[in-house]
């Protein structure tokens, strides 16, 4: 394979989190009844007009900030006319000269270490229809049609499936952080259109470009992307040639095929849209939005380690999904200092097994980063055990509450008191003589055994490095 | 500048489907419309700004608030075909 | 029954004074259509019922206490201005079947001054024509003479004002479809600067040229239309913010001391005689009540019909592919296809004037032509405005023929497509350049048929116009 040089681009759609469509005051609730949230404007009636939502403006120029694009300061509209049936006005508001954002560029990990994916331009157009397809029939649905959809263009500069994952993945934890989209894959938030083509190592000229329409699922693209390559390759190895077309990739099947019977060059007619005036975008105004700017996921992982003394590794899990980044900072600011890397153990390991079981996201449990503070100041200052935290965070995980407050109603705070201890040692070693006399023999193990007892009529509660140490003492004395 | 248009492959852009009548009408019609359009090829336009706009303004947006929904029927009972609530088509073969 | 020759102020005295009511006056309207449409063929369409019911409404108000200058007068639309429940056949087959959901803002503007919607008029499909001969469904004839198109693409709204079947009208100016079919029929027309009036609802032809306005049998009637239509309408982001004025109230003032631009380019051969005469009268009529009488020119007018029908059909073709059968409208027989229910539709649907601008307009926006034919023509139309804005520093409006003939034959001009453009000569550098222009009629060819004297002004400069409109009401005796 390294005989052939693999060139990916992709054109990625993003539904922006606006309150309502592109163009009109429609609602862009999802979920809704066929047909709820339209209006003229969006199904292209007789005499409509588009105006132009500002927020999707905003959230476009914040996406090319955080992807350090620089803003077009005169941004135009275009028509680009074609004709399909999920095509209200069967001709698109989309932005052909002066797009938004120009430039700009993405930085994935490859193992040959980081590697700077550009990109060529974001612009800002509407979304079409929804049709579903019948056994005879076909049906549209407009509630989708007008949304505002941001089109992220990269340059051919991925290699291989696993550096266009990698991309997407970068591009959604941005577009995510900068919350201009939820980019929540099965609602169809982020949609995108494959190129791929293979040349031989050492020609210059690209090889024959074939597109794949319209993936929605990371898992689609990558097997997509594998078997196109494969394709190509086997084609241009047997000394077949290429057709640049439009492919569709059949996830049954597993395969890409040929889209049969349509011109692959649509001649789009692109001119401007008479009905909306340009946007003029001030320095100040740029200025002003860049200053509202939320962090970006890389700077955020470096302030995370260096505020609260986490390793790397450590702030690239919970910098993974923003809100648990988020409740991470809530919960670690609420402890003492010195506790952040404890803070992080403990949300990594048992509160991401608990994410994981329940399907949540940590928005939506009941566990509180106040909580969680709580839990791990408890532990800190010796009030109860590892073992009584962990099964005292699935129940306020699930059912909320404060731990101090249950820990307090339950009587769950470990015995450290020494004479108490002592107390239940004697029992034990009283009921236990084999045991003892076994650490006499030699086996040391024995010694765990006791401590397990200990704990066992502790009812748990025992502090088990205490109850430990005074074991130990007490076989070592002899008694 | 002048060439033979060609009548079929515009009509088809432009979803019309037309007769051999009408094509050979509108082509004899077209030609000469477009030859005198082409006058303005005369000019120098070094330097001119096109007009795009009816008037020379900028940044007209709307506020992003949800205007409700006067409601579907009004909507779907102009439509030609009806499934439920849908727009009923004839079945599509996926075509981007 | 209320005389038919009221004008709108005359009739709003009236409901004032309580000589009749707006049931009355609507009535009035009703029968007089009912008694000559047959011959006019000005209407597509008249509900009657919901005209009676808005006139009942509107006596009430006023018997409330409410009053207003438009307040129970009956109003006609033409037929592609949405008004909700109504059909908006925009003269076409293609919209058969079609019932707005919505008001246009005009519509809804009319509505709000307890205006009644007298009737939808008949027009050039989509606005495409310069006689209303274009109509899918019937041809409107000229109320001073019967055998003679009404003008176009607003006929049917110039027929029925002239022709006695209504008090006033709205009609839509792209290419001169408001003052030339004024002129041909001897009523007042204005097309408003574009921007001044809301576009929404209205259905669009070219985008960046459209504009709606009144038809009235007098100026004054045509300013307090204006009124209530004008300002800025946050459905339309082409309209501008420019504050209001009083229309009526700048009526006042004379001509005198108004500097009257005559472009040169616009009095040249070729134009009818008496059409010439009837011009020259005037303006001689103005310069004699004290008006500054300035020479100007507009250098590119010659270029004005090529760049209009470039960007008009360009707009248009695009503007049209939304009736396409799926959404409203006429729908194909068992198509076969996506692509069948498109083609067929369309095809079944428009009329050959439609597709022939669609046609053009596609051509000059496909690939490779782009440049050569619409960006080159959006360059003129900058040259054009230029000339504009430079005579404008010169003079205070101008003075034009609307057309080079009075109202031809029906059937006279279908067959060369090209020389009936021709005679939007004098009209589409308005619509062009942005700029607002009044039809008014300044008298009779030797035939007894109308002529009516452009007057233009610059953007926003609708006071200047009317004005020089009242005045020239005045001089001229038709």
């Amino acid at each position: 394979m390294s005989q052939y040089v693999i060139t990916i681009g992709l054109e990625t759609h993003v539904q922006l989190k606006t309150a309502t469509k592109m163009f009109c005051g429609c609602s862009l609730a999802f979920g809704e009844e066929p047909n709820t949230n339209v209006c003229p404007v969006c199904l292209g009636y007789p005499g409509a007009l588009p105006v132009m939502n500002r927020e999707a403006i905003r959230l476009t120029v914040l996406s090319g900030l955080m992807l350090g694009c620089e803003i077009n300061r005169h941004s135009t509209f275009d028509r680009k006319n074609y004709f399909y049936p999920d095509m209200s006005k069967d001709y698109q508001i989309s932005q052909n000269t002066h797009p938004l954002c120009l430039g700009g560029s993405v930085t994935i990990g490859t193992p040959e270490g980081p590697k700077r994916i550009r990109i060529n331009h974001i612009h800002l157009e509407e979304d079409a229809a929804k049709i579903n397809h019948y056994a005879r029939f076909s049906g549209v649905d407009f509630n989708r049609c007008g949304t505002p959809l941001m089109e992220i263009v990269s340059e051919p500069d991925l290699s291989s499936p696993e550096e266009a994952m990698a991309y997407l993945q970068a591009l959604k934890q941005i577009l995510v952080y900068a919350g201009v989209s939820d980019c929540n894959l099965e609602e169809g938030n982020m949609r995108s259109d494959v190129n791929i083509s293979v040349r031989p190592a050492g020609q210059e000229k690209l090889g024959t470009k074939v597109e794949i329409k319209n993936m929605n699922t990371f898992k689609g693209i990558h097997a997509a992307l594998e078997y196109e390559i494969a394709r190509q390759l086997a084609v241009v190895k047997s000394g077949g040639t290429l057709v640049q077309e439009t492919r569709r990739w059949d996830p049954e099947l597993g395969e890409t095929q040929s889209m049969r019977g349509k011109e692959n060059a649509h001649d789009y007619r692109y001119f401007p849209e008479p009905d909306l005036v340009p946007v003029e975008l001030s320095d100040e105004l740029i200025e002003s939005w860049r200053a509202q700017l939320p962090e970006a996921p890389a700077a955020r992982r470096e302030r995370m380690m260096a505020e609260y003394g986490i390793p790397a590794y450590d702030a690239g899990v919970l910098a993974d999904v923003k809100e648990n980044a988020d409740f991470f900072e809530a919960a670690a600011r609420a402890c003492k200092p010195g506790l952040g890397k404890t803070v992080s153990n403990w949300f990594m390991t048992e509160v991401m097994r608990l994410l994981s079981e329940t399907g949540k996201g940590v928005g939506a449990c009941a566990l509180t980063p106040a909580a969680l503070a709580e839990l791990v100041t408890l532990v800190d200052e010796g009030v109860i055990n590892g073992p009584t935290a962990k099964e005292l965070l699935s129940d306020v995980f699930a059912k909320g509450g404060s731990p101090r407050a249950i820990v307090d109603e339950r009587g769950l705070a470990q015995v450290s008191d020494v004479s108490a201890l002592e107390a239940f040692i004697v029992q034990v070693f009283a009921e236990n003589a084999k045991s003892v006399a076994d650490f006499r023999a030699g086996k040391k193990a024995a010694a765990g055994f006791l401590v397990g007892q200990v704990m066992k009529l502790s009812k748990g509660k025992a502090d088990p490095k205490l109850a430990g140490r005074l074991v130990a003492e007490r076989l070592a004395e002899g008694q | 500048m002048s060439q033979k248009i060609d009548v079929a492959y515009v009509a088809e852009l432009a979803r019309l489907s037309l007769t051999p009548e009408e094509n050979n009408t509108f082509q004899q019609q077209l030609e000469t419309i477009v030859r005198y359009v082409e006058k303005i090829g005369e000019l120098n336009l070094d330097g001119v700004e096109p007009t795009m706009h009816g008037q020379p303004v900028v940044n007209v947006f709307r506020e992003d608030a949800v205007v409700p929904s006067v409601g579907r029927e009004c909507f779907l009972a102009n439509a030609p075909e009806r499934n439920g609530d849908e727009i009923r088509l004839p079945k599509i073969v996926e075509d981007a | 029954m209320v005389g038919m020759d009221l004008t709108l102020c005359a009739a709003a005295e009236g409901l004032r004074k309580k000589a009749f009511s707006s049931v009355e006056l609507t009535q009035s309207v009703l029968a007089a259509i009912r008694e000559k449409d047959g011959a006019l063929n000005a209407y597509l369409s008249v509900d009657g019922e919901g005209a009676l019911k808005q006139a009942a409404a509107a006596d009430a108000a006023r018997a409330a206490g409410r009053d207003g200058d438009l307040l129970g007068i009956p109003v006609a639309v033409k037929d592609l201005i949405n008004v909700a429940g109504q059909p908006c056949t925009c003269a076409s087959k293609i919209l058969t079947g079609y019932v707005a959901p919505y008001d246009a803002t005009v519509s809804a503007r009319l509505r709000e001054a307890g205006a009644v919607f007298a009737g939808r008029t008949n027009m050039d499909e989509f606005a495409m024509g310069s006689s209303t001969e274009g109509s899918a469904f019937k041809v409107t004839r000229n109320p001073h003479d019967l055998t003679r198109v009404p003008g176009g693409s607003s006929g049917g709204s110039a027929a029925a004002v002239a022709g006695g079947e209504a008090i006033a009208a709205l009609g839509t100016d792209t290419g001169g479809s408001i003052r030339q079919p004024a002129a041909f029929c001897g009523c007042v027309g204005l097309k408003p600067s574009y921007g001044r009036v809301s576009r929404y609802g209205v259905t669009a032809y070219a985008s960046s040229l459209d504009q709606v306005g009144p038809m009235t049998r007098t100026v004054e009637d045509a300013a307090v239309l204006l009124q209530a239509l004008a300002g800025g309408d946050p459905h339309d982001g082409t309209t501008l913010d420019v504050p209001v004025p009083d229309y009526r109230a700048a009526l006042r003032g004379g001509i005198k001391g108004m500097r009257i631009g005559l472009p040169r380019e616009y009095y040249i051969d070729g134009t009818d005689p008496d059409v010439m005469a009837c011009v020259r009268r005037t303006v001689d009529a103005c310069a004699a009540a004290g008006a500054e009488i300035v020479e100007v020119s507009l250098p590119h007018t010659e270029y004005a019909i090529a760049v209009y029908y470039i960007v008009a059909t360009a707009e248009a073709s695009a503007n049209l592919a939304r009736f396409d059968g799926v959404r409203y409208g006429h729908r194909t027989e068992k198509p076969e296809s996506v692509f069948d229910l498109y083609a067929r539709s369309r095809a079944e649907g428009f009329g050959t004037e439609v597709k022939r601008r669609i046609i053009l307009g596609t051509y000059v926006l496909s690939s490779g032509y782009y440049d050569a034919y619409y960006g080159c023509a959006q360059k003129v139309r900058t040259l054009i405005r230029n000339d504009f804005t430079e005579a404008f520093k010169r003079c205070d409006v101008m003075f034009t023929p609307v057309a080079p003939t009075a109202a031809y034959r029906i059937g006279e001009a279908c067959n060369d497509p090209l020389k009936m453009y021709l005679g939007d000569v004098f009209t589409v550098p308005a619509n062009l350049a942005g700029i607002c222009g009044l039809s008014v009629p300044c008298g009779r060819t030797a035939d007894g048929l109308p002529v009516g004297l452009q007057i233009l002004g610059p953007a926003f400069g609708e006071c200047a116009v009317l004005r020089a409109g009242q005045a020239v009401e005045g001089e001229v005796r038709t």
